[in-house]
């Protein structure tokens, strides 16, 4: 029995290598100046994908919404095996929090209509809310897992799951379709297929098409460049190297419940952590600081 | 979609286990009953389970006026939808203006799951909660009393202040240890307002095959001194000498996540924003270079020592004493220290 699964990924900056270099002046993040990567916690989301389909048979679909930049995502996603990849984009969506996107996703994926499994990264590394995925689940009306720790069976629409509870385990079962938060003790993500990359490394979806083709005719006006986007496309169609991209009209969304307009929650304030470099007392690296430091740890109460 | 209610109460998730209290939602209570006081209303609790009754006494002892007891067979071990169910139909029922969970692996297993339904705003992992008015620069319309929810953003680099204008309840979840444990008043009572919901086979989708729960192994928590090591160490088998500090002073150890990614110790050690958040008394960094998210887990504590080769390194910047050098001299220097003081 085949299986299909949809995975909702994301392209983050790389938070956990901030450097100084990315901080401007008044000690706000430039993103611009950051590295992007692959969502750690989603491509075990994608390996468990993957894993179910080689196993059972059935497709494996990613989605994932984002700037035409975040089509870097997809692309390696289909590096890695997946059989089909669509860039939610649209202006309207930004500045859109947890519930919005959540709200966004799941019209994609009732749009995408075939489904057995979703399976998302328990959170994003640029947020760490781990919010979007069971809001996805309560969205569609289905079941969630999360945690996902091993995949143990599946039989007769049936899913036998391990998940982590943090200090221990369970194993529960669900009937499909089911909603999988993916951790990363789930699995080890397979590297990009070199045969596969050589195939693929063209695909583009039309946005960044049209970005190229301003980029190599700056002097074109508006309907050349229009219709030598339309070409390549067109071309990309052919070849089967286009990355479908859908909008939030595709999707049917009701815009009152995307972007700023859908977000309950509002960014009031933002403040940079400044680094203080004062108020501690050195000590010194030797028999007698040391006996000194410990003496000022027992009269002050810390210790003793 | 809720509109605001101005005079809704404060209400926690009490969260339990297997008859005992979660420490998260003992320290969630004080900062309701905080919050309630500013706003001059009442702190609630729900407390969903199976014969659960008695743990009340506790939330009246932690600053709780009202326990919303929802008591059913069905929900003697967590579950998404029927604890979502209790919670999506009380908060529908008494409309409290907050509501407070616990970021465990429950609480964010439910959170967001009860905030969808209710087309709620929901703010992950707080560190701070607070009451203030605010304009909303887009309609120039001043707020009173809203909940101000304080939290890093951006791997820990930024700190952003989330508030929630008009579709309430302002939700938020608050990390264990996040929030003082503050001593019971064993004397305070309140009222157990009993609720009847429904939970029918929809909600019973999940069929929970085996648990298996381990006791944890390590308890920073609870420790008065934790001596914590980090990706400086090196090697396993350096971390002896951060074992033997930790056993000479009397305390836990601890590491950094660069510690734990190398390989050098398990994950029960990690401090920081994604393991424990603690304020011990005393707290040795040894060989940690002081990231945003380990300096977020121990900061609170009342005195930092760190020890490093770099001088620049950041952790120096929250340190109440520094040692520039190198450990694998001073903690023996140390370690002797203290045993002539014993």
């Amino acid at each position: 029995m085949a299986y299909d699964s949809v995975v909702c990924v994301k392209q983050v900056p790389d938070t956990a290598n901030v450097t100084t270099e990315a901080m401007r002046e008044d000690g706000t993040v430039n993103r611009g100046s950051l590295p992007t990567v692959f969502n750690p916690e989603d491509l075990h989301a994608l390996e468990s994908a993957l894993a179910v389909r080689d196993e059972y048979g059935g497709t494996v679909t990613v989605i994932s919404m984002g700037p035409p930049k975040a089509a870097d995502v997809l692309r390696d996603s289909l590096f890695r095996g997946a059989d089909r990849a669509i860039l939610l984009t649209d202006r309207r969506a930004a500045a859109s929090d947890t519930l919005a996107t959540s709200y966004i996703l799941s019209q994609a994926i009732k749009t995408i209509d075939r489904y057995d499994f979703i399976f998302c990264g328990r959170q994003a590394i640029d947020g760490d809310t781990a919010q979007v995925g069971p809001q996805c689940a309560e969205k569609l009306g289905i079941p969630q897992i999360t945690y996902l720790h091993e995949m143990v069976s599946i039989q007769d629409h049936v899913a036998r799951v391990r998940r982590s509870i943090g200090h221990g385990w369970e194993i529960v079962e669900a009937k499909l379709p089911v909603l999988i938060t993916v951790i990363e003790s789930a699995n080890r993500s397979r590297p990009p297929s070199a045969r596969r990359v050589m195939r693929m490394k063209r695909a583009r979806v039309p946005a960044e098409v049209a970005m190229e083709v301003k980029a190599e005719m700056p002097e074109g006006a508006d309907e050349q460049l229009a219709a030598e986007t339309e070409r390549r496309v067109q071309e990309l169609r052919e070849k089967g190297l286009l990355i479908e991209q859908w909008d939030l009209d595709h999707i049917q969304a009701d815009l009152s419940r995307c972007g700023l307009a859908g977000s309950p929650t509002k960014v009031h304030r933002i403040q940079a952590i400044v680094l203080t470099k004062e108020g501690y007392t050195e000590v010194q690296p030797s028999e007698t600081g040391i006996k000194e430091l410990i003496h000022e740890l027992i009269v002050d109460r810390t210790w003793g | 979609m809720l509109e605001p209610n101005r005079q809704g109460e404060v209400w926690v998730f009490a969260e339990q286990e297997d008859g005992v209290l979660h420490d998260v939602a003992l320290e969630l209570c004080g900062k309701a009953r905080e919050l309630a006081d500013r706003l001059g209303v009442s702190a609630g609790a729900v407390l969903p389970g199976a014969d659960v009754g008695e743990m009340a006494k506790k939330l009246f002892a932690h600053g709780i006026d009202n326990v919303y007891l929802v008591d059913h067979p069905r929900l003697s071990h967590y579950q998404t939808l029927p604890y979502a169910r209790a919670l999506e139909t009380l908060i529908g029922k008494h409309r409290p203006q907050i509501v407070i969970v616990g970021a465990t692996a429950i609480g964010r297993d439910l959170a967001p799951r009860v905030a969808s339904t209710l087309r709620a705003g929901l703010t992950a992992d707080c560190t701070a909660l607070d009451i203030s008015d605010v304009t909303d620069p887009k309609t120039s319309v001043e707020h009173k009393n809203l909940l101000l929810q304080i939290r890093p953003a951006f791997g820990g680099n930024i700190i952003a202040t989330i508030v929630n204008f008009d579709q309430w309840p302002q939700m938020a979840t608050v990390r264990e240890g996040v929030m003082p444990l503050k001593p019971p008043t064993n004397n305070r009572t309140g009222k157990i307002v009993e609720e009847k919901v429904e939970i029918d086979d929809t909600a019973m989708v999940l069929k929970l095959i085996q648990r298996h729960v381990e006791k944890r192994k390590v308890n920073l928590k609870g420790a008065r001194v934790i001596v914590a090591g980090g990706g400086g160490i090196g090697s396993r088998d350096n971390f002896k000498l951060i074992y033997d500090l930790a056993g000479a002073i009397g305390g836990a150890v601890g590491a950094s996540r660069a510690a734990i990614d190398g390989g050098l110790i398990d994950k029960d050690h990690q401090v920081g924003q994604t393991g424990t958040t603690v304020r011990p008394a005393l707290y040795i960094a040894v060989g940690i270079s002081g990231a945003i998210q380990h300096r977020a887990g121990m900061e609170e504590s009342a005195k930092i020592i760190a020890i490093n080769t770099d001088r620049d390194a950041p952790i120096f910047s929250v340190a109440h004493y520094g040692i520039v050098g190198d450990y694998k001299q001073i903690i023996p220097m140390m370690i002797k220290a203290i045993k002539e003081k014993k």
